[in-house]
């Protein structure tokens, strides 16, 4: 096949598209440039943006021996993931930019690029797998399950998922860091990157301070006594505890948790543990990453977060919604992230948490 | 497998005299700055390259500063006349708009750095320098002004620009031309143009990579950015490179093949035309130079086309700066009129003296494919 390796300047990718190589593809190295102004993010050398990155990027597509080029997505990525990030929180929600770049930029604009230009699919280095089976390519967790990577990709549509080749979802990370090393390639033992890449400093909530200003707002309890004030709604994650600058004690002295961001009345409700709990979750905009979802009720597992556990629960769909039940109460359940479907290790599908009851 | 070159605006093979000068010189002893008898013999190979030099752009040999590239003798000529006229109260530093970074950016520097005014001069649609804009400028600021740099040709387009006439109009004003492009590929002589100060670069015309030249007039006594031992009448420190110097001398001896060069870029322009219908040739009307030729290819993006025009074994440019290795609007492009959008899709193609009537045939052959692709892939 001809294929497209998106390189981001890190080991996964390096190794994934070596791989890619190996297995007798034709392949063309391409680095995303994602950051506007790149050089603006040259100090803080943790994302996916840096001039380094793309440096190494190149430096690793030469030792491979595969041609290397950069492609400019900066305003895609504005578009459909900074845009979007800022949006969700300015709405109360909190949204993950990783599965969105996934949705929006390496699996539809490079994909279509890619396709119109005459290439089969795009290469990443994302800790997951393929299958095929009697239902056409699916999605699957990775072997190396702290790795995994399939939460990020659940965003992904049955023809995204045809183009997309992931060679590192049979490896351990600590393998793919010692085959980098083999294979003569300088990332080897280059640090993963942890931080949202278009917030270099890693200061998520001054980020968004700095771009959806500081408005004080209150903080009530779930009678709508205010008990406190905030700077910013957006800044609270549900299920919070600390940081809440409260003074006035609970009766009995317990301690009270975000339960609500309302970002209308830019109110932050607060409440006790047991509040937190919910049964019932209610996703929006559902992709299936294989068949689709009926309103059969289904038996599986979801999963909330990147690197979350998956949790036993059944399922289905109304035409509408994605609705998944829990077997046990979970505490703390923010609305605007993915929740994610599971057959056993095959991704099912995901939708938007819009809803939790 | 062909592998067709069509980026000689970017570098040139070297030439078979410049590799036998070069492998020759590396082999020999002596730095020539050195006062005994190997540093005597080093001295004299040198000295020779300068003088041929000098015979091939029309100069003195004392007038050649050997450089290690075209930026270095650019930054030089400008930093240098800029410094010498602010020591009169001068100030201002007048440029084109279509001037390569190696111009732009140390006048931007100046600007930000050493209290420099900078005026851009526009140009037309056909990418030649405006003179009634440069006329009313040197009426007005005539005093005030340390140094005009107008490129002789543009790296882009191949545009010719009327740099005898902008001596004429700058009067007392010292002129450098940036002449990277044009040295041997056009007629040049620095003493018939009238110039201050005229940039050179090896590696355009056969020669090795790492050595240039900045012809400056004698009299002319400007700061050193380098400082050291003295070499290059102490406006340039450093062991010279003798070497590559020898090696750049052999290179500009060679004769450039012009009428051969003009007919392939006129029947490459007419294959163009004939394929794409709507391509558009950049500067087609004005005088150029032989081997560049820049075109337009609406409802493309320029490294979409780069990428599908490696992937069948041919090189070409887009000829504009890279930010991160991400493709900027042509400033050149954007200055004669285009758009941010029709800027990002054109392509330059450049001859030499290597390139064939086969090269062509084999890019027309792809082109149509090419230009396809890249207007389905064009999603934007």
């Amino acid at each position: 096949m001809k294929l497209i390796a998106a390189m981001s300047g890190g080991v996964d990718s390096a190794v994934a598209a070596a791989r890619a190589v190996e297995s007798g593809h034709d392949v063309i190295g391409v680095h995303l440039a994602l950051a506007a102004n790149p050089q603006k993010y040259r100090s803080g050398a943790r994302g996916c943006c840096t001039i380094e990155d793309s440096h190494d990027a190149r430096r690793a597509a030469d030792v491979i021996g595969i041609p290397f080029y950069i492609w400019d997505m900066a305003e895609e990525f504005h578009d459909g993931v900074v845009e979007d990030f800022l949006a969700e929180y300015a709405a109360g929600r909190t949204p993950n930019p990783c599965l969105r770049c996934n949705e929006k930029i390496k699996f539809a604009a490079v994909l279509d690029r890619a396709r119109a230009m005459g290439f089969d699919g795009v290469v990443t280095g994302h800790y997951a797998r393929t299958q095929i089976s009697e239902s056409g390519k699916t999605l699957h967790r990775a072997v190396d399950h702290s790795k995994d990577q399939s939460y990020v990709l659940s965003v992904l549509t049955i023809e995204q998922i045809a183009g997309a080749i992931f060679p590192l979802g049979d490896t351990t990370k600590v393998d793919i860091r010692k085959e980098a090393e083999a294979r003569g390639l300088a990332v080897a033992q280059k640090p993963d990157s942890h931080d949202i890449c278009f917030v270099p400093s890693g200061d998520n909530a001054g980020w968004l301070r700095d771009r959806l200003g500081s408005e004080v707002g209150p903080i009530v309890d779930q009678a709508g006594n205010k008990i406190g004030e905030h700077k910013g709604a957006y800044t609270y994650t549900i299920g919070q505890r600390k940081g809440l600058g409260l003074t006035i004690p609970t009766p009995d002295g317990s301690p009270r948790f975000v339960l609500k961001i309302e970002p209308v009345s830019n109110t932050v409700v607060v409440g006790a543990r047991e509040d937190l709990a919910i049964i019932t979750m209610v996703g929006e905009r559902p992709v299936w990453c294989g068949p689709a979802v009926t309103s059969e009720v289904q038996t599986g597992f979801v999963q909330i977060r990147a690197h979350g556990s998956p949790l036993p629960c059944t399922y289905y769909f109304d035409g509408t919604v994605l609705i998944a039940t829990l077997a046990e109460p979970l505490l703390g359940l923010a609305t605007g992230q993915a929740m994610v479907i599971y057959d056993g290790d095959r991704v099912v599908g995901s939708a938007t948490i819009c809803e939790t009851k | 497998m062909p592998s067709i070159y069509v980026d000689h605006a970017a570098t040139t093979p070297l030439s078979a005299a410049a590799f036998a000068a070069i492998s020759q010189q590396l082999q020999e002893l002596g730095n020539p700055s050195s006062l005994h008898t190997h540093g005597r013999a080093t001295r004299k190979a040198l000295e020779d390259a300068r003088e041929a030099i000098a015979k091939e752009v029309g100069c003195l040999g004392s007038e050649v500063i050997f450089t290690a590239s075209g930026t270095e003798a650019n930054n030089i000529a400008l930093k240098g006349l800029f410094w010498q006229g602010r020591a009169q109260g001068k100030r201002v530093i007048v440029i084109s708009a279509i001037e390569h970074h190696a111009i732009l950016d140390p006048a931007q520097w100046l600007k930000t750095h050493e209290g420099a005014e900078v005026i851009e001069i526009d140009v037309d649609s056909n990418g030649v320098i405006n003179l009634e804009t440069l006329k009313t400028v040197i009426a007005e600021r005539a005093n005030e002004i340390a140094v005009i740099s107008i490129m002789h040709a543009n790296n882009e387009t191949g545009v010719l620009q009327p740099i005898s006439e902008i001596v004429g109009l700058a009067g007392d004003i010292p002129v450098h031309t940036d002449a990277v492009q044009s040295f041997k590929k056009t007629p040049l002589s620095f003493s018939q143009l009238g110039v201050y100060a005229l940039t050179l670069s090896a590696h355009k015309v056969g020669g090795p990579l790492g050595i240039g030249a900045l012809i400056l007039r004698r009299a002319v006594e400007i700061p050193a950015l380098l400082h050291g031992g003295g070499q290059e009448r102490e406006i340039r420190s450093g062991t010279l490179n003798a070497p590559s110097i020898v090696a750049f001398a052999a290179a500009a001896a060679d004769s450039y093949p012009q009428a051969q060069v003009t007919t392939l870029r006129d029947s490459f322009i007419d294959g163009v035309k004939a394929l794409i219908p709507d391509a558009i040739i950049n500067g087609e009307s004005s005088y150029r130079l032989p081997g560049i030729v820049n075109v337009t290819f609406p409802g493309t993006q320029s490294d979409t086309l780069l990428l599908l025009l490696d992937s069948a074994h041919v090189s070409a440019s887009t000829g504009s700066a890279c930010s991160a290795g991400v493709h900027e609007a042509s400033h050149v492009l954007l200055a004669m009129g285009h758009t941010e959008t029709t800027a990002q899709s054109s392509l330059r193609f450049s001859f030499g003296a290597t390139s064939t009537q086969a090269d062509l045939d084999f890019i027309m052959s792809v082109l149509p494919g090419v230009i396809t692709r890249g207007r389905a892939a064009n999603i934007k």
